[in-house]
């Protein structure tokens, strides 16, 4: 089961970085959105896979009654989760805007921050 | 989009799904659900809305900007750490008030006011990026 | 039924510290919960752009008070830990401040305070409305947190509270150079942040846990503890931090967007954010992996040489002085690794000081080029000149500054630049001593270019030599007080850390001390609470 979900784990971060070399705005950030759920499924893997039930203790319970899976990789993963997914949501407006306002989605053509025909600076005093 | 049908649903619908989110936030505590995934359904809610009516009467809608409802949030999440501090406790630990209601038993508690806090961040701030992107679409 | 605790047939104190918890302790948690608030309020109160910078500026005067009594009470006691929700270290997400985090803190706030007076003019209803103050709260929360955390994937979230905010702030006013900018900043930190994660759950693979002092311990109980899984750990860590430092292969990011926006904005990231990733290097490296730290310490030796090395000479080959400031940070950020590349203690003390002389002065000098763009029109030096003749008082400032960020004495970036060059010089490593010589000696020169084009000569390009040219008069002049104020206090910093480095000495002392034999640390966390 560990090698399988490893191998899917490198598929992914093939594809994502694939992407990520891209020109394209757009398929950078699929890129980056991929790479994150490459990371999120490494940290399920690291905590180990268990057929155990949902760490989910019963309402007359204390204590679960049997053992359950590890839930801390399951609160890590979800933490993840919200966080580049309200990363991947900034970043979809930021490129949408910036493709409004610089008419491009390449990133070698977008050097307005950074002037590609600079004059040199100053040679003498 | 705005297809007769859809425009007649839309209100019913969103206001379905804003009374689930509220369930599915107070169901958290004790089995799966939770202020976040409740935010995100009713941060949908607010989406469809928005796709169906229009924008400007989402914002009619709630009232308040969607980044003060994010603030808000925000402010009563981490104001519910606090308690413990008035019974010598480290920051967060939960605190229970119990207490029978024309005889049901209600437990009101810190982690929901938290994850009320939570709840509401998720509503405004997904939210808001939800609505500027529709926005932008319409003009 | 839900929560009725305690019940008589659960042990809680097998899980739970049950002993009472002194109200000082909460000073543990007071800067991030007193900036989230904060944030919070000024979120809500964003409409009302008059009433933003004043509550901005409470909050922030308490956040700087909060972390002035956590410094000394840290100095006090030691090592403090406080445990989210009571429960028992290793569980539970652990807050645990030594003097490196608290000093840290510390500066970051004051300067984070500077900057809210500074953005109290040079802001406008525009960027409140967008919500400058909120963000910066929000980004202190993110400094604030990522200094005082004693947990590992605590450390993660920090980093992302503080990279939100800091999307926020870059993008305040939607301009083209800014989205621009924005579009470089937000991706690759995004993929940086990532890489630290991988680390993280690899080393929760290996280890099973993520409280640090709890890492530490497990990882010199075994058997090779720099290789293996750990050394993938260890150079992923590596690379993600270098990169939110902005050290050399990885640095593009920042002089690509740290011109764009507000000064004010450029003046709190060139202080803080880099110092956050330097933080995170010297707690995992000197602290948690202290053999993967001897391990890499050539490769960090050589990323720390090539990094001031272009970074100097980045900074003599702009003429827009914002971005020449972003290459001198740059440069700072090679000192800093060089100390944890030597590795002993005055070293790992060296970087300590560096580093909050760096916040200071990097800050400052944005500040100054906001200043100089007021005055003289123009952040591009070909169109700057004569600032010397129109205030010299200004132009003394700017000077104090140009030697502290060069290290010339006698001002704060001397000392600790003598203590990496002794450190370097007696560990045999003279080729680092040489690197941060030269590095000091291109920062000279990328200085004094600055001072001749805008300060000392006439007028701007095409000027007459021996005549000078009077300044357009500036229309719309920054509130004086507001824009000083912050200026001098930084200044006058620069000044008392450079005549009085005792004090300084003793906090980066005890924290590379507590870092290198970090027995007080573990103390706090796993002694202290049973």
């Amino acid at each position: 089961m560990e090698l399988g979900l490893a191998i899917l784990i490198g598929i992914f971060f093939t594809v994502s970085i694939y992407l990520m070399l891209s020109k394209q705005l757009v398929r950078m950030l699929l890129g980056v959105a991929i790479l994150g759920n490459a990371v999120n499924l490494s940290i399920f893997t690291n905590g180990r896979l268990t057929r155990e039930v949902p760490p989910v203790i019963p309402a007359d319970l204390y204590l679960p009654a049997e053992m359950t899976a590890n839930p801390l990789p399951q609160a890590l993963v979800l933490t993840a989760i919200v966080i580049s997914f309200s990363f991947f949501a900034f970043l979809l407006v930021l490129a949408f805007r910036a493709y409004q306002e610089l008419g491009t989605d390449d990133v070698n053509e977008m050097r307005v921050a950074e002037p590609e025909n600079d004059p040199l600076p100053p040679q003498g005093y | 989009m705005r297809t007769v049908i859809f425009r007649t649903v839309a209100p019913y619908l969103s206001a379905l799904m804003v009374l689930f989110s509220i369930f599915v936030l107070l169901r958290g505590h004790n089995e799966p659900g939770g202020g976040f995934i409740g935010g995100l359904i009713a941060a949908s809610a607010l989406a469809i809305f928005g796709i169906a009516c229009g924008v400007a009467s989402v914002r009619r809608a709630i009232v308040v900007h969607p980044m003060s409802i994010a603030g808000f949030g925000l402010f009563i999440a981490a104001l519910s750490g606090l308690p413990s501090l008035f019974k010598k406790q480290t920051f967060m630990t939960s605190q229970w008030l119990e207490f029978k209601f024309f005889d049901v038993d209600v437990a009101l508690s810190t982690p929901l006011v938290f994850d009320i806090g939570v709840y509401l961040v998720v509503v405004g701030a997904i939210g808001s990026i939800a609505l500027a992107l529709e926005e932008r679409e319409s003009d | 039924m839900a929560g009725s605790y305690p019940s008589p047939e659960v042990d809680f104190s097998a899980a739970w510290n049950l002993t009472p918890v002194s109200a000082g302790d909460w000073l543990v948690v007071a800067p991030t919960v007193i900036t989230m608030i904060g944030g919070a309020v000024c979120l809500m109160a964003r409409k009302n752009t008059n009433a933003q910078p004043k509550l901005g500026l409470i909050f922030l005067t308490l956040l700087v008070l909060a972390n002035g009594g956590l410094l000394l009470r840290v100095l006090d006691k030691g090592v403090i830990t406080m445990v989210m929700g009571s429960w028992l270290p290793p569980f539970g997400i652990a807050f645990t401040v030594d003097t490196l985090g608290a000093t840290m803190s510390l500066i970051a706030s004051v300067v984070a305070l500077c900057a809210g007076m500074y953005g109290a003019s040079s802001v406008g209803s525009t960027g409140r409305r967008y919500g400058f103050y909120p963000f910066l709260l929000l980004l202190m929360t993110g400094v604030c947190g990522a200094f005082l955390t004693g947990d590992i994937f605590n450390l993660y979230v920090w980093f992302e509270v503080l990279l939100i905010s800091s999307y926020g702030l870059l993008v305040l006013g939607n301009d083209r150079p800014q989205l621009d900018g924005a579009v470089k900043y937000g991706i690759l930190n995004l993929i940086g942040t990532n890489l630290f994660l991988i680390g993280t759950g690899l080393l929760y693979g290996i280890l099973g846990t993520l409280n640090m002092a709890d890492i530490a311990m497990k990882i010199s109980q075994l058997d090779a503890p720099a290789h293996g899984t750990l050394a993938t750990v260890a150079a992923l860590y590596l690379l993600a931090f270098a990169m939110k430092a902005a050290a050399f292969p990885v640095n593009f990011w920042l002089p690509a967007s740290y011109h764009t926006p507000n000064v004010v904005v450029s003046a709190v990231f060139a202080g803080l954010l880099t110092k956050v990733g330097v933080y995170a290097l010297l707690r995992i490296f000197v602290m948690i992996m202290p053999a993967s730290r001897e391990y890499m310490a050539d490769l960090i030796a050589v990323v720390a040489i090539a990094t001031m090395i272009v970074g100097a000479l980045g900074a003599i080959a702009q003429s827009e002085v914002r971005r020449a400031l972003g290459y001198l940070v740059i440069a700072g950020i090679g000192s800093m690794l060089a100390g944890l590349a030597i590795g002993t203690p005055l070293a790992i003390s060296g970087a300590i000081f560096y580093a909050v002389h760096s916040i200071i002065v990097m800050t400052a000098l944005y500040m100054v080029a906001g200043v100089m763009q007021q005055m003289g029109g123009s952040y591009d030096l070909r169109k700057l000149g004569g600032l010397y003749a129109a205030s010299p008082a200004f132009a003394a400032i700017f000077l104090i500054l140009a030697f502290a960020v060069s290290g010339l004495p006698p001002f704060s970036g001397f000392w600790p630049k003598v203590m990496l060059v002794e450190s370097a010089i007696v560990t045999g490593r003279t080729w680092v001593a040489v690197a941060i010589l030269v590095g000091g000696f291109l920062t000279t020169i990328a200085m004094g270019r600055i001072w001749i084009y805008a300060f000392w000569r006439g007028g701007p390009e095409g000027t007459a030599d021996g005549t000078a040219v009077a300044l357009p008069a500036t229309s719309k002049l920054l509130t004086p007080a507001a824009v000083w104020v912050p200026i001098c206090i930084l200044t006058a910093l620069v000044i008392y850390f450079g005549i009085q480095p005792e004090g300084m000495f003793t906090l980066s002392a005890y924290g590379s001390i507590g870092n290198v034999d970090p027995s007080g640390y573990l103390n706090s966390v796993f002694g202290g609470a049973q």
